[in-house]
């Protein structure tokens, strides 16, 4: 019958596999990078912002929440070129539009836990720094927000493990990632069980590296009474 | 984009649309079920169980964490209920349909989820409920049933809401596997009609009520179960 | 059974905790009706001790009986068994925080026992009836006093129709002013015939009540006796100088006898010493 599933490995799925892994990750640091930078501008907005400015990044926040990822991927892949602008639509390809949709999707996210580390910082701390003639951002930005990040961190990183997971959506928009290359494998190749438990192994083992890593980072950064809560 | 067509084809595309809230709703419902009744085991497995119960519990948890919701509605659905079907005496039941294929993958996923809320719940029990428990000459097994899930269910309400809110978000992604809920109408309807803008934002509106409904029950539920003067705060 | 046959005996137990031994070689045993006081400074291992009675803390080594019988400890069902006539009160209360008082009260009954619902109500309330809180039995324990708390502990044990009850500081976790209430229910019960173990630091209370103080100190049993004998003036024994440290602290007057030694502050904490009711000062 077909080959063995080692051979089949080695000669087809594996080399896709990697390739896929490859185009996952292009897709996931950038999405990481800017999600994070989206979340923590929103997170700051959201607790010192002047009070519109506030209450649109909580509807931002909530729109984003409150809706399925998939929906989001297919508005800004199919739907923005519709949107006419001056007689032009914006038409983004594929590994852009995914960025874009997890970047925001992933910056309302993160923006939460920020917001909750921004909270959970007491006033005397504020208080102290002013007292000590800092200026208000001065205040924020080397008492405050260290403080913040380092609670934040934890719910910061599993939203990292939110976005690998979550990266596999963008197969849907034709971006031949880990998922796209695997459903184009198992189409052709008609092993559907051992090409998608295949996927479902690199998955794992992204995922647990970069939790890993992130619990390296959390470590490297601890400081008594910041640590990790008992998950 | 002319405003008024894209608002008539959004107002005519509703109903269609709606259709899709009753697979949603089956999926969701059947889903957290599935993970309810799977989750508490586990938890109790992953506090109480023997050392290797208690690993086991952890690989599978580590297992349904770790892999993407899609990936695992390719595994069900094109691989292991595709195969289970083909087996004598199971096949004609049911069983590689899309919808279960859904349900199964939400479901164990959401299983692993809702274990490690419910063992958070229970390992915020003070110790001394169980004591007082074993001292009255209960067995763990009625202590765990009548003193330590009662009370851990409760305190899991809130993290339940939003495991609820997430899984309706997954939920939308059935529609790879072929279940005709919410996403899938709109996405056919808005390439037969050309309007994906209009009929993202109805899909989008329709996901958000339901977000509100649900977490909205849900609080209800806590609030109609709650014990007199009893808030331990930060429980999850 | 004869005369002499204890309710409860202990023999030689040993407990390591941690790496230190908690409980070292401890034997004591009671007859029916006694009243035994367990006192001693904190960390001397009493709880622990009254833990592994019932087996809630398993001891490394040694043996307990119940009337005689040695305790199976690996089976589940005698240990089950064992429990129900071996009543606990804890410091803490430890109601079930999700039960209302008169519920504190039945489950056991029904789960345990196998008691019909109307049966286990019936008991619960004449329970809750004789620890004065008949009027309570709807309350959540979020909603009750701390006194009125242990009294529902109280009537949950007593409901189980104990042999013995084993009762671990149950008035440290007080305020001074509901003190008093629990008390009077220990006294009570007493005075009915209960077979109790007590640990405590109401010294002059528990003085007019018990049959034999027993002293630990390091997971050791230093001294035992009758209260009046190691309290009397001029006894030299450890549980006097103990108990002068504690009254001294709380302001009593009474069986203190000279103080030996003073200014270390006993670690006595919390008790402020009162007989029938009510609180005299508060440390
Ligand atoms: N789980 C434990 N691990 C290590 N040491 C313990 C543990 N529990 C109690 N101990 C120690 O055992 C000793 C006796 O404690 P305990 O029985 O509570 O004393 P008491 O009730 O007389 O105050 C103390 O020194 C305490 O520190
Ligand atoms: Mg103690």
């Amino acid at each position: 019958m077909s080959m063995p599933y080692l051979e089949f490995l080695r000669g087809e799925l594996g080399p896709g596999l990697l390739d896929g892994l490859w185009v996952s990750l292009v897709v996931i640091a950038p999405s990481a990078l800017l999600g994070g930078l989206i979340g923590l501008t929103a997170g700051v907005l959201r607790v010192y912002g002047p009070r519109p400015v506030r209450w649109l990044t909580e509807c931002y926040v909530s729109l984003f929440r409150g809706t399925p990822l998939v929906v989001q991927v297919f508005f800004w892949y199919f739907a923005l070129p519709y949107i006419r602008v001056g007689g032009h639509g914006i038409v983004l390809d594929p590994i852009p539009a995914a960025i874009l949709s997890f970047a925001l999707c992933s910056g309302a996210y993160q923006s939460e836990y920020i917001r909750g580390g921004l909270n959970s910082i007491k006033r005397g701390q504020i208080r102290a720094a002013l007292a000590l003639g800092m200026t208000t951002r001065q205040a924020v930005t080397s008492v405050v927000l260290p403080q913040a990040f380092r609670r934040a961190l934890p719910g910061c990183g599993n939203e990292i493990i939110y976005l690998i997971k979550y990266s596999s959506l963008a197969s849907i928009i034709t971006v031949n990632e880990l998922t796209g290359t695997a459903t184009t494998i198992a189409k052709n190749s008609w092993r559907n069980i051992e090409v998608f438990c295949t996927l479902g192994v690199f998955y794992l083992l992204l995922v647990t590296v970069a939790t890993g890593l992130l619990r390296l980072l959390e470590n490297s950064l601890s400081v008594p009474g910041f640590e990790r809560p008992q998950s | 984009m002319d405003f008024s067509v894209a608002f008539n084809a959004a107002r005519e595309s509703l109903p269609y649309m709606l259709g899709g809230v009753g697979w949603t709703a089956g999926l969701i419902i059947g889903a957290m079920l599935l993970g309810l009744t799977l989750g508490v085991p586990l938890a109790v497995t992953q506090v109480y169980g023997p050392r290797p119960l208690r690993r086991m519990v952890a690989v599978y948890v580590w297992l349904f964490r770790g892999i993407p919701i899609l990936v695992q509605l390719y595994i069900f659905y094109f691989g292991l209920l595709a195969w289970l079907s083909s087996l004598p005496g199971l096949t004609g039941i049911g069983l590689d349909s899309p919808f279960t294929a859904a349900v199964a993958s939400l479901g164990l996923t959401s299983s692993a989820y809702q274990s490690q809320i419910f063992r958070g719940a229970i390992q915020s029990l003070p110790a001394g409920q169980l004591k007082a428990a074993r001292a009255l000459g209960m067995t763990d097994a009625q202590a765990i049933r009548s003193i330590i899930l009662p009370q851990a269910l409760r305190l899991a309400i809130p993290a339940w809401s939003n495991e609820y809110s997430i899984l309706l978000k997954d939920s939308a992604l059935a529609f790879t596997i072929g279940v005709v809920e919410i996403m899938a109408r709109m996405r056919s309807i808005a390439s037969t009609t050309h309007e994906p803008v209009s009929m993202s934002f109805v899909a989008g509106i329709i996901f958000f009520a339901l977000t509100w409904i649900g977490v909205k029950g849900l609080t209800l539920l806590e609030n109609k179960v709650r014990i007199a003067g009893y808030t331990r705060q930060g429980a999850v | 059974m004869s005369e002499a046959t204890p309710i409860l005996e202990a023999r030689s137990l040993v407990k390591i905790l941690g790496g230190n031994r908690v409980l070292e070689n401890v034997s004591l045993d009671i007859g029916r009706g006694r009243v035994k006081v367990l006192i001693g400074p904190s960390g001397a291992g009493k709880s622990t001790l009254l833990q592994c009675l019932n087996f809630l803390i398993p001891p490394d080594s040694g043996h307990i009986l119940l009337e005689g019988r040695e305790v199976e400890k690996t089976s589940k069902r005698e240990l089950c068994a064992f429990r129900q006539q071996v009543g606990m009160i804890f410091q803490d209360f430890n109601l079930f925080d999700h039960l209302s008082a008169l519920e504190n009260v039945r489950v056991a009954l029904m789960k345990v026992k196998g008691m019909s619902k109307l049966e286990a109500t019936e008991r619960a309330v004449a329970e809750l009836k004789r620890v004065g809180l008949a009027d309570k039995a709807t309350l959540y324990p979020a909603n009750l006093s701390g006194g009125q708390k242990q009294r529902v502990a109280i009537a949950r044990a007593l409901a189980m129709d104990p042999k013995v009850m084993l009762l671990d500081e149950p008035t440290s976790a007080l305020d001074p002013e509901l003190i008093g209430e629990v008390l009077t229910v220990i006294r009570d019960l007493a005075q009915a015939g209960m077979t109790m173990i007590l640990a405590t630091h109401q010294i002059s209370f528990s003085a007019s009540l018990a049959d034999e103080f027993i002293f630990m100190e390091r997971g050791r049993i230093v001294e035992q006796g009758s209260p009046a004998d190691l309290l009397a003036r001029g006894a030299q024994s450890r549980t006097q100088a103990f108990c002068s440290k504690i009254s001294e602290l709380t302001g009593e007057s009474g069986q203190s006898g000279q103080s030996g030694e003073s200014g270390q502050s006993g670690e006595s904490g919390q008790s402020g010493e009162s007989g029938k009711a009510g609180a005299e000062r508060r440390l």
